[in-house]
């Protein structure tokens, strides 16, 4: 009754095709913008944007990353933890090696080398699929840490083997480094995710998706229709890649601004972003956004509620979460593979006809 | 509705009882031997297709009917003998590269995308005509945008021609077994195919899906002059529907020619024991 | 011979050892694999879970003490026993096969039907789920195991091979603990192969794994099975848990010693029992020398930590199935 569809004909392709086909939904969507764009910014306290906003918004773009490999492509990728320090080394390379880039010219080169990177890990996808690839990317994982602590190299030979992002600006405001301002920060971010889950979304609803999907679901009968295997995962190993590695990048230079590559980009990072993937729903962009949402708000809401109001000591939370983490990860696989963006649209169809039953 | 015309061995082309016409062989399969490892599939056989006609390929379980329609779609490659479509012979591909020729088909136990509804599931079959690159489909507006619109105006016929408008954006997984099959020949036909592969196209159907199918396929070839070879158990379909039928036995060609020359041909009646389908 | 030829053999025998415990990991995946399709991510923790359930038992603590003392405000940690290790040992046993029967009864029977990588998934949220469920059981600080077992360099080897290899070598150093863990882990992986051929109940676990319809048609109850099955592994990881933790402590870093077991079955293969064996070894000994000879010197050390990887990856590229493992066959 208050989510209609009655009455949405839609009278062209293009109007059936579009993202929100369902005013609603538009509506809703355009609430999200304002909120994000101007009314969280003006009211967000600095603990606020440390501890989730801006961690969701690089994160999402992560998210998004992995959920076209593993989600749309079916590729399964163990190894997001490493791509992202791949994209964080190379933006502190270029921000070294060439003092007067401009930090977004940086971070989107960071995404190409790792585009890169992706690319090369995944030339053995064609020979070996499903489990044994994301044990292959495992091993890309140790490999691509244990490389980025030794290699000096990397890390431009300093002593505590800790990158460092120098001070860079964007229209005036200092958005890395010590003296980086939080807003000017949350904006960049921002601005970054948008525009990359348009892309995304673009992406994933054409041939592109299409083909990606059909490698997924069945890629003997897909090569047969047509689909060039090896190119189709490739382009989901670089554009997956690409995110990632500026979702790294951006992890370095504007959040952590100092990073040790064992506890910024281990295995634990990588679990993090497959676990928002599952949870938010494989295969969706906005699966992938709520799936962040989640994984990034459950641990501080958990320690609000337990730390801060009922006096209870730190490391319950952590077990707590650790075990809500898994709960959640058994029961969506067991229930509900598509995570909480199926669980929302059947929502919405419920809601379509409520008050009635059917 | 059967289709009585002499086997014709020329390469002439010819018009049929009923209006359409017949062309020269658009697949010729000389002498294909077919092994896995010590099995031998498919021994020596040769047989010719032709354009626009209705080629069944019979024959009892084992047959290797299936693996033949496997070297058809060079998904298999023989170890000896020679496929030549339209005129040229082929050389060894990968199968996605002869789906570009114009080769589609359906598979005996429905190999459709359980992940995507039955629009987008068509919309594969468009793969191969779609040419926009990524940053075009990324950026969506303009050309991509175009090419999606065009190609969905494509499907949308197909869907139209196969009456299945209403589960348009039904997740395939959900639906019964025989528009399965019927989503599946949508997928094949999207591709505007020069020739049509269908393996069992008639598989699990009851009596009236079997109607229906049946007159999808006779309108395909009707219509849009499509070449169509099918593999089918059943009989009344195949003396129905085709022009022309190959017999095959433990790998071998035991009978090649009009319906009613294989239905008289002994080798056919002891291979089957004069068994009827109907 | 020289005094570095002499090292080189105490760093290879020394790979063995480790190689052993390995192996040993690497068989608990290796059933659970086998019976039910499933690669069980969880099986580091269940050593750790197991071990600290030991531990815990041995030291008479409360289970969820903290969370108790935090929730009423007490401050209670143990009962004020100590418990024989024999029966402890028996009583963790015990856990792990509660564990198992759980595991069966509330997250394999909802999956059968999966593929494999979702199942691997699911034993991924086990895992977590298991870690945070074990911190919050028994604490998560660091405990020592001890169930005496000897440990500390064996004197009586040390000295009597000081002879070989001149003046530069005083003679192997071995851990006595390592030279129980090697003896122990033959014996296991013995019995269980021997447990596999010979009884009743190995013939059914192999049948489930060869086919389960086929199994299923001859009476053998697949639930059952994996119930077994799950069990045993968690012997396994019991065993595991104990010789890692009485080396090194009980703590997080035994559950990561799943991950090492990977590069084991990619090579032996992740079907075969004789596999993981030769396959630990393998990896045991590659990874010690290749550190010993090339990663020291040349490559700044720490080698240990990809090397396994790195030789799982050629085998993944140019034979999937491992040394021993059964051919992946694909069918349109």
């Amino acid at each position: 009754m208050f989510y209609r569809e009655v009455g949405e004909f839609k009278t062209s392709y293009r109007s059936d095709q579009q993202t929100f086909p369902i005013a609603l939904d538009r509506t809703g969507f355009l609430v999200t913008l304002a909120f994000a764009f101007v009314i969280i910014p003006l009211t967000m306290s600095e603990y606020w944007a440390q501890a989730v906003f801006l961690p969701f918004l690089i994160f999402g773009i992560a998210a998004i990353g992995l959920n076209i490999l593993t989600g749309y492509c079916g590729q399964v990728s163990l190894g997001s933890g490493g791509f992202m320090a791949v994209g964080a080394y190379s933006c502190y390379k270029l921000m070294t090696g060439f003092p007067d880039m401009n930090i977004v010219v940086c971070i989107l080169l960071s995404g190409g080398v790792t585009a890169f990177v992706g690319l090369l890990f995944g030339l053995p996808s064609l020979r070996i699929k499903g489990f044994y690839l994301a044990v292959a990317t495992l091993a890309a994982q140790f490999f691509l840490v244990w490389m980025f602590n030794k290699v000096g190299w990397f890390y431009n030979y300093s002593a505590s083997g800790q990158i460092t992002a120098p001070e860079r600006e964007i229209f005036g405001f200092i958005v890395t480094g010590a003296k980086a301002e939080t807003l000017p920060v949350y904006y960049v971010c921002l601005v970054m995710l948008f525009s990359l889950a348009i892309l995304a979304r673009n992406l994933t609803r054409g041939a592109f998706g299409r083909k990606w999907m059909a490698i997924r679901d069945m890629d003997i009968a897909a090569e047969i229709i047509g689909v060039n295997p090896l190119m189709a995962k490739l382009t989901a190993f670089a554009v997956s890649s690409f995110y990632v590695g500026i979702s790294g990048a951006l992890l370095f230079a504007l959040y952590l601004g100092a990073v040790e590559v064992g506890e910024a980009f281990s295995i634990q990072k990588s679990f993090l972003i497959l676990f928002m993937i599952i949870i938010g729903g494989l295969g969706s962009i906005f699966g992938s956004l709520v799936g962040a949402a989640f994984m990034i708000g459950m641990p501080v809401l958990l320690k609000n509620l337990l730390v801060t109001n009922l006096g209870w000591p730190g490391d319950i939370a952590a077990h707590l979460e650790f075990m809500i983490v898994g709960l959640l990860i058994v029961v969506f696989l067991m229930l509900e593979p598509h995570g909480l963006a199926m669980l929302w649209r059947i929502i919405k169809e419920k809601l379509r006809i409520w008050p009635f039953a059917h | 509705m059967s289709k009585k015309a002499e086997s014709r061995n020329d390469s002439d082309s010819y018009v049929t009882a009923d209006g359409r016409t017949i062309g020269p062989a658009v697949m010729e399969m000389r002498n294909i031997t077919l092994r896995f490892g010590g099995v031998v599939a498919i021994s020596d056989i040769s047989f010719d297709i032709r354009e626009g006609e209705i080629r069944a390929i019979i024959g009892p379980n084992g047959a290797g009917k299936s693996s033949m329609l496997n070297v058809i779609n060079g998904f298999y490659h023989p170890q000896e003998g020679e496929v030549l479509y339209k005129g040229e012979v082929r050389k060894p591909m990968k199968p996605y590269q002869i789906a570009h020729q114009g080769i589609a088909r359906t598979f005996q136990n429905i190999a459709l995308f359980k992940g995507m509804t039955t629009l987008d599931n068509i919309m594969t079959g468009r793969l191969t005509h779609m040419k926009q690159g990524m940053i075009s489909q990324m950026i969506w507006k303009g050309k991509a945008e175009r090419e999606e619109i065009e190609n969905r105006a494509i499907v949308e016929k197909v869907i139209d021609f196969l009456e299945i408008q209403s589960i348009r954006k039904t997740p395939v997984g959900r639906l019964p077994y025989g528009l399965q099959k019927r989503v599946e020949l949508g997928r094949a036909l999207a591709a505007e195919p020069s020739l049509l592969l269908l393996d069992e196209p008639m598989a699990g159907m009851n009596v009236e899906e079997k109607e229906d199918m049946s007159r999808f396929i006779l309108d395909v070839n009707d219509e849009f002059g499509t070449t169509i070879a099918l593999i089918e158990h059943d009989m009344g379909v195949v003396m129905d529907l085709a022009d022309r039928v190959v017999v095959m036995d433990y790998g071998r060609k035991i009978g090649d020619g009009t319906p009613d020359e294989v239905r008289n041909n002994q080798d056919v009646i002891d291979a089957y024991l004069g068994v009827s389908h109907d | 011979m020289s005094a570095e030829f002499f090292f080189g053999v105490e760093v290879f025998l020394n790979g063995l050892m480790a190689g052993v415990m390995y192996s040993l990991v690497a068989l608990g995946f290796v059933l659970i694999f086998k019976a039910s399709g499933i690669f069980n991510y969880a099986q580091g923790i269940m050593a750790l879970f197991a071990a600290m359930t030991l531990v815990g038992f041995q030291e008479g603590q409360i289970p969820f003490a903290h969370l108790f003392n935090a929730m009423f405000g007490m401050e209670m940690h143990h009962f004020g026993w100590h418990m024989n290790a024999f029966f402890a040992i028996i009583l963790a046993l015990g856990v792990m096969v509660l564990f198992a029967i759980l595991v069966e009864k509330l997250i394999l029977k909802h999956l059968v039907n999966q593929e494999p990588i979702i199942l691997f998934m699911a034993t991924i949220g086990l895992a977590y789920f298991m870690e945070g469920f074990g911190d919050l059981m028994w604490g998560s600080n660091v405990k020592k195991l001890d169930v005496g077992i000897p440990q500390g360099g064996n004197f009586w080897i040390e000295e009597n091979t000081a002879f070989l290899g001149g003046d530069a070598f005083y003679g192997f150093y071995l851990d006595t603990l390592d030279i129980y863990a090697t003896v122990i882990a033959t014996i296991l992986v013995v019995s269980l192969v021997l447990f596999s051929q010979y009884t009743k109940t190995g013939r059914a676990l192999r049948a489930v794994a060869d086919d389960h319809q086929a199994a299923l048609s001859v009476g053998i109850s697949l639930r059952a099975i994996w119930v077994i099955v799950w069990a045993i592994a968690g012997f396994v990881a019991l065993v595991a848990g104990i010789m890692w933790g009485a080396k090194s402590g009980v703590q997080f870093s035994l559950s990561l010693i799943a991950l090492k077991a990977l590069p084991v079955l990619m090579l032996g293969g992740f079907t075969s029992i004789p596999g993981a064996i030769i396959g630990g070894l393998i990896i045991g000994v590659g990874e010690k020398m290749f550190e010993f000879l090339i990663g020291a010197p040349l490559l700044g050390g720490a080698t240990e930590n990809w090397f396994a990887y790195m030789v799982a990856l050629v085998f993944l590229v140019f034979r999937p199935q491992g040394l021993f493992g059964e051919k992946i066959i694909e069918r349109v």
